[in-house]
């Protein structure tokens, strides 16, 4: 039963790390006042890159660079609509998602040949599973032992990197002059404006920051995870994020929380395949269908009403005559 | 001849185009230093303009500007601060979610750290508290704070970053008299320390009481230069016009018959749980005029929203024009419409128009379901047009265009397309919020004129609005609202400013605490 | 504050023109680098298209869905409202259709099954949106998420209908059993026949009329009645909407609900119309593309004809493209995200350089007037 519950526990931390990563992706854009609807696009599109780039070079590190630099260059042209151009957000957003979703499977498909996957990964391509100090003279020990060399250790260096991201994200929003000017230009760029600092300027660092944490999530999910990009991996993850941002009120741990509790969903969801409620068997589909349920949930606020960033999906123009 | 040197700024020929809007023509402007300066001018004259060039948000297309007699071509708005240049905006510049502390060291902070930021600007600030008398409580959330001090951390903000040369955007707007005088106070110790003041206002009796000098402006040009002890309000006013202007209104006696508005004890809890509206009661006859006065954000904005059905009830009720709404029995808009009575609501970009749509559209807004403007499952577009034209014609709104978006009118049209709108269905009971708010002088004049006649022709007339001279001009009686409750009600002899000043922070004269006893006001 | 005297049919017609040849630009590079001559692709795809009646009959079959899908979510922006879950709505309505076929289509003849799998797909297409209407409207939840999470679960549950209900026993495909012949809807080459035109089969069938209907119903209903005016003010101000006594909960509902009954529609086309049964994914990103075409068709039933016409051609053109060239047409979905990218969030990008070259051009002929 406990070993049970480590495995769950090891499960959760898998599923739940792309979608900690991109949450906090969001969390930066959305606080600075960008609606970040593209977090998907972004994900798939970094995804694709991080394989395909991990595959030619033989490197997961390689794959890494390319997977961010790929998403940085999407938000920089999400930004470049909703910020510069003041488009509207919601839409550059799903624009973005489209392109990602259209471009991944043509290129893949050109370069590859194999219906828009890229080739499987091996080797030095793949995250290889740390295995932290002491884990296995410590196997044995009952209870801590296997908490520590299942749970703790033996994750891949993502997992770790997403873990940690949620406390220094904490502390870059909270305790920096950095952080303090961008919730400041979510929630009355007016302010940020005549105080002399530029309110583009601060919302395009956030879309690099955005960029940057998401790409890590795309390439985890496909180098980390199933070691090939197939079409439409994704599958609604970024919105998931997105809703756990919200629901999370735009604060680091309690989107964390939130991502958690996605993962151990899925984690649940493996272990209830075939299982029957009474007389009748639960249908794969509804197990595939739960995340989504989830989300509608959590976004109705049956646990809890959110307040966004003040500023958010507003383009900001300086006041005129 | 004074020299340069003396000017704490200097504007020779500042010229500035938006597209074929020249809204600074060849702008000569020169403030004298430690002094207050008075710059006043209708809305479109260049006023806001000329400010955020002077503050770095615009680059003039020609021209210079010169700061204690150096040149000064800001690019941007650090620029200007740079310069010793603060401004305080009509419309403040603050974040809600954070401390007077975390406002005022936004933009200035002193290092990548967070914590050692604060604590320089705490001590730096106690200082400059203690040298201008300007005490804000450092450690609370701006969103909390009553409006009065969430204008001084405006000021501090400009005082943290060493300005000396402060610009006032109309200060006084939300302010009640008495926070008002505080803040002359304040301005005036500023100058006694060496520093220059420029307040931007359209309130003529404050600019005469607190300034040394007046510049005016008028469509885009400066159109006179005097010293305040030279002049007088009419003066003032015929320069901001071009004409002689009536400030006052002409008015017969109220004749009041029956009682068509009457509140009981009406109450409103808001989503957040806090009471706005305190059990209030009054009542209004036809052909009479009531004004509500007090400070913005005291209750009146939910007392109309509650009149016209925006709000519904969550206490007491109302009886409009006979028919009774309470919290069992509460009615929508279109409803109370039914019942005889019109809204002129208090943001007409917010509430009464919608700008994207045509004169003729924004027209029909809250009567769109009528029969006059139905024919069976469609609308009726040429009776709207119709009907459109005939109203925009009588009430002269221009440019007469039925089909130019509502976006595209000046302020004052778009307040008479909405005036006109409510007042063509000839309501029983108007409700009137800011009539005359961003409206030109011109214009106010036509619209008191037109609210009066409506209050003669026996329509019962509620006036809310934050400017106390209209209140005064306008009302047969008046009534005070503070923190959601009425506490105070006068005829309109017994009322000045000073007195509905008092009120307007909670503070009930005696003589009137006495008429309050003995019953003669009622 | 421009006040140039830029005529209205330049901001209009000109700017989204110029929109999608920039999409279109932008996605001749990709060609380029997938070497394919994109000018040997447009012709590849405009004889495809248009070239001959066949082919032409398809594209006006597409056409048919995307008017559909298009008018679905041009609705709902008129209220506001992205509706991002047509594509489920339009699923979960072919269910209503495919129900309505497969019990009714038994006995009657296709007349009398038509309104009844029109107002049965209108109604499970609805019912679709519903839930995300009421939850943005009473709970302020996001209906983009909301609606594209429905998505992902209208594929769920029609997967599993597919599979474990209505799927035959004999067979291996994941579809329903086929119509009665009696229920299928008569094809316009068949029409055309009737008196006495030869027009070479296509899939193309009478719903493209039902569809055109559908423009003139929409058009009438949003600009020309009162709930229509009252979904504008809604989606134009909602404080105004709230200060004319219009209820925001019933409007934004009753919009989602003609969204969704819209979108439910598109059953209709493909299942009664031309598969006569309801396969897996029959939907197969028409929905998202109605989001293309509402944007480029400035969400009004005359600009949404266009821009399914638009699409139609790109869609059968895509299909040749593939077939001669072997790329995949996802490419198609490229060009949709660069035409929703240039004419949704980048609209007004060359507004400032297209009124300055016209002024500069016409602009002489304006002075002496005041």
């Amino acid at each position: 039963m406990f070993e049970t519950i480590i495995l769950m526990a090891d499960a959760t931390i898998r599923v739940a790390t792309p979608l900690i990563l991109a949450a906090l992706a969001g969390m930066f854009s959305e606080r600075s006042g960008v609606v970040n609807i593209a977090l998907e696009g972004k994900l798939l599109a970094a995804a694709f890159a991080g394989a395909a780039t991990a595959y030619i070079t033989g490197s997961a590190w390689l794959g890494v660079c390319a997977g961010v630099l790929v998403s940085i260059l999407l938000a920089l042209l999400h930004g470049f609509a909703s910020i510069t151009h003041r488009g509207d957000q919601v839409v550059s957003g799903m624009a973005i998602n489209i392109l990602a979703t259209g471009l991944t499977v043509t290129l893949g498909r050109y370069w590859f040949n194999q219906g828009g996957q890229t080739p499987a990964l091996s080797g030095d391509a793949r995250f290889a599973p740390i295995t932290l100090p002491g884990a296995d003279a410590l196997q044995d020990v009952p209870v801590v032992g296997l908490i520590y060399s299942e749970l703790i250790s033996g994750h891949s260096i993502i997992e770790y990197v997403a873990l940690a991201a949620v406390p220094l994200s904490w502390y870059v929003l909270f305790k920096t002059r950095f952080g303090l000017r961008l919730r400041a230009v979510g929630d009355s760029p007016a302010a940020v404006d005549t105080a002399g600092i530029s309110v583009a300027g601060m919302r395009y660092s956030a879309m690099v920051i955005c960029g940057l944490l998401v790409g890590l999530a795309g390439v985890y999910l496909s180098v980390g995870q199933t070691a090939q990009f197939i079409p439409n991996m994704s599958a609604g993850k970024g919105y998931m994020a997105l809703a756990a941002l919200i629901f999370g009120k735009w604060r680091p741990v309690t989107a964390m929380a939130a991502c958690l509790l996605f993962g151990f969903l899925d984690a649940l969801a493996i272990r209830l395949q075939g299982v029957s409620v009474g007389d009748f068997p639960i249908p794969v589909q509804a197990i595939e269908a739960l995340p989504y349920i989830l989300t509608v949930f959590l976004l109705a606020g049956f646990i809890g009403k959110a307040v966004a960033p003040k500023a958010i999906g507003v383009p900001y123009t300086k006041e005129r005559e | 001849m004074t020299q340069s040197q003396n000017y704490a700024i200097e504007l020779k020929k500042i010229d500035k185009r938006f597209g074929a809007v020249h809204a600074n023509k060849a702008i000569d402007l020169k403030v004298p230093a430690g002094t207050i300066h008075g710059i006043i001018g209708e809305n479109g004259a260049g006023k806001s303009t000329l400010m955020s060039i002077i503050y770095g948000f615009y680059t003039p297309n020609s021209g210079e500007m010169f700061v204690d007699g150096k040149p000064y071509n800001p690019n941007n708005s650090q620029e200007a601060i740079a310069a010793g240049i603060g401004m305080v905006h009509q419309h403040f510049m603050l974040v809600d979610t954070f401390t007077v502390l975390e406002n005022v060291v936004l933009g200035a902070e002193s290092g990548w750290k967070l914590e050692d930021s604060l604590k320089a600007a705490r001590k730096k600030l106690h200082q400059i508290e203690k040298d201008y008398g300007l005490d804000v409580p450092l450690d609370k959330l701006v969103g909390d704070l009553p409006v009065g001090l969430q204008q001084r951390v405006e000021i501090l903000k400009a005082l943290y970053r060493d300005a000396k040369l402060l610009i006032l955007d109309e200060p006084t707007g939300v302010l009640t008299p008495q926070e008002a005088d505080h803040l002359f106070a304040i301005l005036d110790k500023l100058r006694s320390q060496g520093t220059t003041v420029i307040i931007i206002t359209h309130k003529l009796r404050e600019v005469l009481a607190i300034t040394d000098n007046i510049s005016v402006m008028r469509q885009g040009q400066m159109v006179a230069d005097v010293k305040t002890s030279d002049t007088n309000r009419e003066e003032l006013a015929e320069l901001m016009v071009g004409r002689k202007v009536r400030l006052k209104v002409d008015k017969s006696e109220a004749k009041p018959a029956k009682e068509l508005l009457k509140v009981n004890k009406l109450g409103y809890v808001d989503h957040s749980g806090v009471k706005r509206v305190k059990d209030i009661s009054f009542s209004v006859r036809a052909g009479e005029l009531v004004g509500i006065a007090g400070v913005s954000g005291n209750g009146q904005s939910e007392i109309l929203s509650l009149l016209s059905g925006i709000l519904k009830p969550t206490s007491g009720s109302f009886e409009l024009n006979g028919h009774t709404i309470s919290v069992d029995k509460p009615a929508d808009p279109q409803q109370v419409r039914a019942m005889g009575v019109g809204h002129i609501p208090e943001d007409r970009h917010k509430q009464g128009l919608i700008n994207k749509f045509e004169a003729q559209e924004a027209y029909i807004l809250g009567y769109h379901n009528l029969p006059k403007y139905n024919k069976g499952l469609l609308q009726d577009k040429a009776a709207i047009s119709k009907i459109c034209q005939e109203s925009m014609d009588k009430w002269d709104v221009r440019p007469n265009d039925i089909h130019l978006k509502t976006a595209n009118f000046s302020g004052g049209n778009q307040q008479k397309l909405v005036i006109a709108r409510e007042m063509e269905e000839n309501p029983d009971v108007l409700l009137i919020g800011q009539p005359t708010r961003g409206v030109d002088i011109g214009a106010i004049e036509y619209i008191h004129q037109q609210i009066i006649a409506s209050r003669d022709a026996g329509k019962a007339v509620l006036l809310v609005s934050v400017e106390l001279d209209e209140i005064l001009s306008l009302a047969d009686r008046i009534l005070v609202v503070f923190d959601g409750a009425i506490v105070g009600e006068l005829q309109a002899h017994q009322a000045d400013e000073k007195t509905l000043g008092l009120m307007m922070a909670n503070i009930i004269p005696d003589h009137i605490k006495e008429s309050i006893a003995q019953g003669e006001t009622a | 504050m421009s006040q140039a005297k830029v005529p209205a049919w330049v901001t209009i017609a000109l700017l989204p023109a110029i929109n999608v040849l920039v999409a279109f630009l932008v996605s001749a590079l990709l060609f380029i680098y997938i070497d394919i001559n994109p000018l040997d692709a447009i012709k590849v795809m405009w004889t495809g298209a248009f070239g001959y009646a066949e082919g032409f009959g398809y594209t006006l079959y597409y056409t048919t869905g995307f008017i559909f899908t298009g008018l679905a979510v041009a609705v709902a922006y008129h209220a506001g409202l992205f509706n991002i879950g047509v594509e489920g709505q339009a699923y979960i309505g072919g269910l209503g259709v495919g129900i309505i076929c497969l019990t009714l289509g038994e006995y009657a003849p296709w007349y009398v099954v038509f309104p009844v799998a029109v107002i049965a797909g209108g109604i499970f297409g609805a019912a679709w949106a519903f839930i995300p209407a009421y939850l943005q409207a009473k709970r302020g939840s996001h209906i983009v998420i909301t609606t594209i999470m429905f998505n992902f679960i209208a594929a769920s549950l029609m997967a599993y209908l597919l599979v474990d209900i209505l799927k035959p026993e004999t067979t291996m495909a994941t579809e329903s059993r086929v119509f009665a012949q009696g229920s299928w809807l008569p094809k316009m080459h068949e029409l055309f026949a009737m008196f006495g035109i030869n027009v070479a089969p296509s899939p193309l069938n009478i719903s493209f009329i039902f569809a055109l209907l559908c423009c003139v119903f929409v058009w009438l209903f949003i600009w020309h009645s009162r709930w229509g005016y009252e979904i504008r003010s809604i989606g134009a101000n909602a404080s105004a909407a709230s200060y004319a006594g219009i209820n925001y909960l019933k409007i934004i509902v009753i919009t989602m609900l003609l969204s969704g009954m819209l979108a439910g529609f598109f059953g209709i086309n493909v299942l009664q119309g031309e598969l006569h049964q309801i396969k897996l994914n029959f939907v197969e990103g028409f929905g998202f593309t109605g989001i293309a075409v509402a944007l480029m068709g400035r969400n009004h039933p005359v600009g949404v004809v266009l821009a399914s016409l638009l699409f139609g051609f790109l869609y059968q053109g895509g299909a040749e493209l593939s077939f001669d060239y072997g790329v995949d047409r996802n490419i198609v979905v490229v060009l949709q995200g660069l035409v929703i990218l240039f004419s949704g969030a980048l609209e007004y990008m060359f507004k400032p350089s297209i009124e300055r070259i016209y002024l500069r051009l016409f602009g002489k002929q304006e002075h002496g007037v005041a």
